[in-house]
């Protein structure tokens, strides 16, 4: 705040306080020419003004806010830019990048300025912290079979996951069941743990310019007999001729890019799990306006520790128990 | 009557309730003055922090989208600094992000979560499966479904007039490298983005429902 701005804002603030003290004293005087506890010389329906005091509790309570509000503007940020002798404000102000977020709770630190949120985060962090950290020192395989890991990690799921992949983890069209062996990125934790830190963007381009109606049944058949499915077997051998195109991503068997180590995201074909749908209007659907699914990155948002726990949680699920 | 009593000042105003008003104003206006003014002239106030840049044409629609189906009576758009909400959205709001929101979005009750910093938290798969029903994706929401929005197609007699007042109303500076390929140039650029809607779809134009996804996913990403 420019100087001029605090000093209207301290001006006004003391001269409103001055103000209603000023009224209070002006009104404990009796200067209405009545006696104390007797009629002002009006009534209705019978009921009569007295012209009693103000009542002595909340005059003395009135007191007590003048006391309480000086104390405050001397203890708090409340005058302009005196930041009061408690030197607390309740987060750091004036931030336009993350980075200068980071240097302001920094810098709050060292000063020994209290700052409301970054107390609270801190305190958070001393507390649950160390908890967090001693999981990460264990490998995931480990806290796969540690009942608390796998109870904190059910939780995070819960709030961060569920919203895509179900609370069951069982997912939905276009979410990933998380709970079979069917990989998109490959099911080992290392795996798991970089999807779940970096996101994933997955490409499956459309074709339907490029096969046309014909191209897409075509391949559609050939795509549904991979995984066994009754076919017209023309179309199917039509469809097959021109699989080269889809086998850059799903390799030329159609098992998918895990399968051959590519990192696609490609699911396999052959399998008869689909994860937009595995009629043939689904499927016809896929090849003619692509798909394009996004796992969200969460290293920022929940940061490598409580990665590494959810990640045991994750690979735990598809585990036979 | 209290007796002819000319030294009673105060029955003059509980006499008058004209004086009575005036005075109410003046003593209320107190706050306003300290709470409000000064906040219009601070840089804090009334800077976007660095990594702002204006909305798209298919952004802007979808802000109005937001509006018109008066999303922020049950969403705010406004992460707090208490540590539970840094927690669970993210960095808190600054007055710098929402400095070219007009009308802001900030809103005062939350019947679902917040969404200040929702960009970029989902895919715009989810984003769609939820808005045509929450409850497939969500079970125990209650929002209601909007699906009619993925079959209207987004109104763009506007858009090129909102975008103007928007550029010229905020000085956004047409040559600077900041807005680069963000189309905040000349009319000619802002008319491209007016026909980028009407070339999606394969032609048919932008449906509503794309203009509001685009518009939620770069919610909260400008703080950088």
């Amino acid at each position: 705040m420019t100087s001029f701005w605090s000093i209207w804002v301290i001006v006004l603030t003391l001269a409103c306080l001055a103000l209603i003290f000023g009224l209070l004293i002006w009104n404990l005087k009796n200067y209405t020419g009545v006696k104390e506890g007797e009629s002002c010389g009006h009534e209705f329906d019978g009921i009569e003004e007295l012209n009693n005091p103000l009542p002595k509790w909340w005059t003395y309570m009135f007191f007590a806010t003048f006391v309480w509000s000086v104390y405050y503007l001397a203890a708090y940020p409340g005058l302009g830019n005196f930041k009061g002798f408690l030197n607390w404000t309740s987060s750091n102000q004036g931030i336009t990048t993350l980075a200068e977020s980071k240097k302001a709770v920094a810098e709050a630190h060292e000063n020994g300025q209290w700052v409301q949120l970054d107390k609270e985060v801190e305190a958070a962090q001393d507390r649950f912290g160390p908890i967090f950290q001693e999981f990460a020192k264990q490998d995931v395989l480990t806290l796969a079979k540690n009942e608390e890991a796998l109870e904190i990690g059910q939780r995070l799921f819960s709030q961060n996951c569920a919203q895509c992949h179900g609370s069951d983890a069982r997912g939905g069209a276009g979410f990933p069941n998380l709970t079979d062996k069917d990989w998109l990125y490959g099911g080992t934790p290392d795996k798991i743990k970089e999807t779940l830190l970096n996101g994933r963007v997955a490409a499956m381009p459309a074709w339907q310019d490029a096969l046309g109606d014909q191209g897409v049944k075509e391949m559609t058949a050939y795509v549904l007999s991979l995984s066994g499915r009754t076919v017209n077997q023309k179309d199917a051998d039509a469809g097959k001729a021109k699989f080269a195109m889809c086998a850059a991503c799903h390799g030329m068997d159609g098992k998918g890019s895990v399968a051959h180590n590519l990192p696609f995201g490609a699911p396999n074909l052959t399998d008869n799990i689909w994860l937009y749908g595995g009629s043939q209007r689904a499927v016809e659907d896929t090849l003619r306006h692509g798909r394009a699914g996004v796992m969200p990155a969460w290293k920022d948002i929940l940061g490598e520790d409580k990665v590494h726990l959810l990640t045991a949680y994750v690979y735990s699920l598809s585990q036979d128990q | 009557m209290s007796n002819n009593n000319s030294t009673n000042k105060h029955e003059i105003v509980e006499k008058n309730v004209g004086l009575m008003a005036i005075l109410t104003v003046f003593a209320i206006s107190f706050g306003a003055l300290v709470e409000i003014t000064p906040l219009m002239f601070q840089k804090d106030t009334t800077q976007p922090v660095e990594g702002l840049r204006p909305l798209t044409a298919l952004e802007m629609e979808g802000r109005d989208i937001f509006v018109r189906e008066g999303c922020y009576n049950c969403h705010s758009q406004m992460v707090r600094p208490f540590r539970d909400e840094v927690e669970r959205y993210g960095h808190y709001s600054v007055a710098g992000e929402s400095v070219w929101d007009h009308p802001f979005q900030w809103g005062s009750k939350r019947t679902g979560p917040d969404l200040a910093r929702v960009g970029q938290r989902y895919s715009d798969d989810w984003h769609y499966a939820h808005l045509m029903d929450p409850r497939s994706v969500v079970p125990e929401s209650n929002m209601p479904g909007y699906p009619w929005l993925d079959s209207t197609k987004v109104d763009t007699t506007y858009t090129l007039k909102k975008l103007q007042v928007f550029r010229d109303a905020f000085g956004i500076d047409k040559s600077s490298d900041r807005y680069n390929g963000k189309g905040y140039g000349d009319d000619a650029e802002l008319q491209a983005q007016v026909d980028e809607i009407h070339a999606m779809n394969g032609g048919e134009g932008a449906t509503e429902m794309q203009a509001l996804i685009a518009y939620l996913q770069q919610l909260g990403t400008h703080l950088k």
